[in-house]
């Protein structure tokens, strides 16, 4: 058990002098450790200047950027190590040998070792394989200001356990929402069988332990991330016959000025042709997977040329023997934290919502910041300079001062040019409106509570016109994943038609209406119901409350 | 059938042992247990509840739950999550993972 | 058309059922989907055991007899489950208090009977050991709410109600005598002789376009939903503090575990109750109880784990009746909401009640108690119109 400090005790008023985090240490009574998982840092549960949530690159870069400027940081991520999917990495010996799998690797080993630096001199905590599972604004009652955060391990024992293991609620002045973002599925009939697996989902395995789903891996979906999962997939050694991307990259020639004011992002695609030319990758555009064939694993698909709006031509039809599939539609932001803790959100240009921040970085919530993927799907470089934009913006609230000027208008016309081009590329992918065409009556939809689309039409008859009440009327969404699978083709298909489609078909461009989460991952009752009070809990505060 | 990215670098250490479905099976250090599945070529260790359909990893990120494994005897475990640890019992993961709770 | 009913939940629902059953021409319109709001945030209770001899009690003993009726003639889908409840005491003082209670409900007719120590395994392998004992209400029952909603509209609809979805009520209007003749949505204009205000927890939004009053507030109650697992709970089971919970008003809150199982698999545990307006943000505290209170009674689900809670706002009046009946001041104006958490099992005698008046027919249950006038009176006078 432990002890939040009372309002007034210091925890407003003085930045991080840098010396130790003795303080907290002496104050909540655990030891500390010499053993080699503490590395420096102390399970103090707080309260800390700021928590970041989420150490992918933005959440890493406003980490050491707002250490730096003298705050005293919780940085908590679900991974055993920092980086996010972005900059996802094997355990030291695992790694491959030769060419690194992911860019930008200066980027991430700089931020590492200021990570580093910044846990050994105690100005940040990092506490891995963190679930934060609830964030409640602390009140006065909770005697500081500010966020309570709850948090559990993810599955599986650790591999170095370190004190902070035992850690469940942390307390902090600010509030950083980094969480990133998952992949964006539409389903197709066969979507289920094993050696399907998600665009994204192969890179990460392939990251982080080194292996591959298959040996003939067809890719194919829509996003800018399926060419770096293509030239990654090969570079390990797969084959990859085709490349199937559902849009058009004329899109992008609609807006060349915005591709113009990005340079990186044009060296970027052709470096990612390049690779696409080296390991021999035909690529397909307007293109889909409609049908995924097996019984036990996926054998062969079906690829389909696809109308403008995304509706299978007749005819087209070819069939591509495999072993694998990767398959993923661009990202949709992981907003539960943002969602229970009531910020304005937004819908961004690829359908799916996003968090309304200012020029700051800052949400219409006092004390609440987000960055990356959470504001918007807009890649990496816009991510690390958001959290590096949100980091300052948090060490002048803090100190109560200004920031530079001229930094910050640098700083953020670069964030805008970004964000401009992360527009495009989110219209240019946006899913369309006759994609539903492609599924089938008995295609599963959720895969966790096996409902097919018939049941999710039958929904639509009944009286569901929005997600949540065709999960009440199907069970779709209800299941371990609370519907992160399937929820922009349930919302798809309960919507009314869109133009020139069939009442059944629904509207494939439906925007996604962010769900409310109230427990951002699974967590044990025994976790919950040993969870510490809330110190405003009540009349019927059990007696540990009283200690506060 | 094997489909190994990489061959284990020398620097990997020894493989891990541990057993999936009572096959004896090594995995590299560091790998996660659908890493290590897949480098056997097992892509199926989960049947669903309803259908009895096989799944495994599809994520790859701890979101959708697919590839729910029981691992030393506790259900519910994500395959992509969990490292292989020495000495560890895998098995495939039918319906609920609970059936001895059912009365 | 002879009636609009605002409000697609399951009171509304089974009011429209009824109505288009006795051969009146029904809309029925929400301004969201099927079950938006309190129907789609609650277990599906159908309970006689936590009330009291009395008017509701009554309401609920016919109640109970139409869901049967409707089991027979509505889908499957809608999983009515005559599951029985188990009510557990912690100790020799709670058994005496739950003897009592029942004791008066068995004179009123509700089928109960006490469960020594040494029985309560027999029903519930799983239940912790120690407890001093309990009662059994084999007529308490569940259904899934939200599919209950659709398929009674399904059902109404096939009796020639219509339903319009995703239309809010933008106005009640009225003759230059004060009757109701119509609404209007921001899509069409209604012309009807009557309306049922069957919005639930949003019912005083409904009275006040009306030009009437109705004092309904929410009463937030935290659901907690477990991974899906084998059949492992048969009734619902509930502490023994979970009445008097019910009948309180107190305004902080309130939480005494009630956990079931259901036949899709998850476990649900409830409940809590706390008036904080309609916040709803997770409040960690009531989520800490009620995991603390259902491990407690069943220490089997201590490494389940949780992936949803939801929220939803009981539609509550200060007495803890529904308003049954016709406005006091505005004629064609009816009231069928604030059934608080028991609305999913008072829906079907809600709504044929209000049949009945609509038709002029006697009521089968004496709906008196649950005249809304007693509401506005009690209010102290009528409010203005058109503000």
């Amino acid at each position: 058990m432990w002890s939040p400090r009372r309002k007034g005790t210091g925890v407003t008023s003085s930045p991080s002098d840098g010396t130790s985090p003795s303080d907290g240490t002496g104050r909540s009574g655990v030891p500390a450790s010499g053993g080699p998982a503490a590395r420096g840092s102390l399970p103090t549960p707080g309260p800390y200047d700021l928590a970041v949530i989420g150490a992918g690159p933005a959440g890493l870069a406003a980490a050491v950027t707002a250490a730096d400027s003298g705050l005293r940081v919780v940085l908590i991520d679900a991974s055993e190590r920092p980086g996010g999917q972005f900059f996802r990495h094997a355990a030291p010996g695992l790694a491959p040998r030769n060419k690194p799998v992911h860019h930008k690797r200066a980027t991430f080993a700089a931020l590492s070792a200021r990570l580093a630096a910044h846990v050994r001199g105690g100005r940040i905590t990092h506490l891995l394989r963190h679930h934060v599972w609830t964030a409640e604004e602390s009140g006065p009652a909770a005697g500081s200001e500010g966020w309570t955060l709850r948090h559990v391990l993810v599955d599986g024992a650790p591999a170095a356990p370190t004190p902070a293991d035992g850690i469940r609620v942390t307390t902090a002045r600010f509030l950083l929402l980094a969480t990133g973002a998952y992949e964006r599925q539409l389903p197709f009939p066969g979507w289920t069988l094993p050696g399907v697996v998600a665009a994204g989902g192969a890179q990460a395995i392939l990251k982080d332990s080194g292996a591959l789903p298959g040996r003939r891996i067809v890719v194919a979906g829509s996003g800018p991330l399926l060419p770096a999962v293509a030239a990654s997939l090969a570079e390990a050694g797969a084959d990859i016959p085709v490349l199937a991307e559902a849009a058009s990259y004329t899109g992008y020639a609609s807006r060349p000025g915005v591709l113009a004011r990005n340079p990186a992002k044009a060296v970027e695609g052709v470096r990612l042709a390049a690779d696409l030319l080296r390991y021999r990758i035909r690529l397909r555009t307007r293109s889909a997977v409609v049908r995924a064939h097996g019984t036990d694993r996926v054998e062969a698909v079906t690829l389909a040329t696809l109308d403008r709006d995304w509706r299978p031509v007749a005819g087209t039809e070819v069939r591509i023997a495999c072993d694998a599939l990767a398959v993923g539609h661009g990202l949709v932001p992981q907003l539960e934290l943002a969602v229970a803790l009531g910020c304005a959100l937004r819908t961004a240009p690829d359908g799916t919502p996003a968090i309304e921040v200012d020029g700051q970085q800052r949400t219409d919530v006092d004390g609440l910041w987000a960055a990356g993927e959470p504001t918007g799907v807009g890649g990496v470089e816009l991510a690390l300079l958001e959290g590096r934009s949100a980091a300052r913006s948090m060490a002048a609230a803090f100190h109560g001062s200004g920031s530079g000027r001229g930094r910050d208008a640098r700083a953020r016309a670069a964030t805008a040019r970004r964000r401009r081009f992360a527009d495009l590329m989110a219209t240019v992918h946006r899913p369309g409106a006759h994609w539903p065409q492609w599924i089938t009556e008995d295609t599963e939809v959720c895969r966790c509570e096996e409902v097919t689309a018939h049941d999710l039409r039958r929904a639509h008859e009944l009286g569901a016109r929005d997600a949540r009440s065709a999960k009440l009327l199907t069970r779709a969404g209800m299941g371990w994943c609370q519907g992160r699978m399937c929820e922009t083709a349930v919302t798809c298909l309960v919507a009314d038609a869109a133009d020139g489609a069939d009442a059944a078909d629904g509207d494939g461009s439906a925007p996604l209406v962010p769900a409310r989460r109230p427990l951002s991952c699974p967590v044990s009752l025994q976790d919950l119901a040993d969870s510490t009070p809330s110190a405003d809990a009540g009349p019927t505060a059990t007696p540990g409350a009283s200690a506060l | 059938m094997r489909h190994r990215a990489e061959p284990p670098s020398a620097e990997a250490g020894l493989p891990v042992r541990f057993a999936f479905d009572g096959r004896a099976l090594a995995a590299r250090q560091g790998q996660s247990i659908a890493g290590a599945l897949w480098d056997h070529g097992v892509v199926a260790w989960r049947t669903t509840r309803g259908g009895g359909r096989p799944r495994g990893a599809f994520c790859g990120m701890g979101v959708c739950f697919d590839c729910l494994v029981t691992v030393n005897g506790t259900p519910g475990q994500r395959a992509c999550l969990v490292r292989v640890a020495e000495g560890d019992v895998v098995t495939s993961q039918e319906g609920y993972g609970r059936d001895e709770l059912a009365i | 058309m002879d009636l609009v009913v605002i409000g697609a939940g399951v009171v509304g629902a089974a009011c429209a059922y009824y109505a288009a059953e006795a051969g009146l021409s029904v809309a029925v319109v929400d301004r969201g989907p099927v079950a938006g709001g309190t129907s789609g945030s609650g277990e599906g209770n159908l309970l006689v055991s936590d009330k009291e001899p009395g008017p509701e009690l009554e309401l609920a003993r016919a109640s109970l007899r139409l869901w049967i009726q409707l089991a027979q003639v509505l889908s499957s889908d809608i999983e009515f489950e005559a599951k029985g409840g188990l009510v557990v005491a912690e100790d020799a003082e709670q058994l005496a208090a739950l003897r009592e209670f029942a004791t008066a409900q068995a004179r009123s007719g509700v089928a109960v009977e006490e469960v020594g120590p040494g029985g309560l395994h027999d029903r519930e392998p799983h239940l912790a050991p120690g407890l001093a004992g309990g009662f059994h209400y084999p007529e308490d029952a569940q259904v899934q709410p939200a599919r209950a909603a659709a398929r009674l509209l399904e059902a109404a609809g096939r009796a020639g109600a219509r339903l319009f979805l995703g239309e809010e009520v933008t106005a009640v209007t009225t003759t230059p005598e004060g009757r109701v003749s119509g609404v209007r949505t921001a899509r069409r204009r209604l012309l009807t002789g009557a309306v049922v205000n069957a919005a639930g927890t949003w019912a005083d939004r409904v009275a006040e376009l009306a030009g009437s009053y109705l004092p309904v507030q929410p009463r937030r109650g935290f659901v907690l939903v477990t991974e899906p697992l084998p059949p492992l709970i048969r009734h619902k089971v509930y502490a023994a503090g979970y009445v008097a919970d019910v009948a309180s008003g107190e305004a902080e809150l309130q939480t005494s575990p009630v956990v079931e199982g259901t036949l899709a698999g998850p476990v649900l545990i409830g409940a809590s109750r706390e008036r904080v307006g309609f916040d709803r943000r997770i409040s960690a505290e009531a989520v800490r109880r009620l995991a603390a209170g259902a491990t407690g009674l069943f220490p089997v689900l201590a490494q389940v784990r949780i992936l949803r809670v939801y929220c939803g706002f009981r539609p509550y009046l200060p007495d803890h009746l529904p308003a049954i009946g016709p406005d006091p001041y505005v004629p064609g104006l009816y009231h069928a909401c604030g059934h608080e958490g028991a609305g999913i099992g008072l829906a079907p005698a809600t709504g044929l009640a209000i049949a009945r008046q609509l038709t002029g027919a006697a009521t089968d249950v004496d709906v008196g108690p649950f005249d809304p006038g007693r509401l506005t009176e009690a209010a102290g006078a009528r409010p203005g119109r058109g503000s």
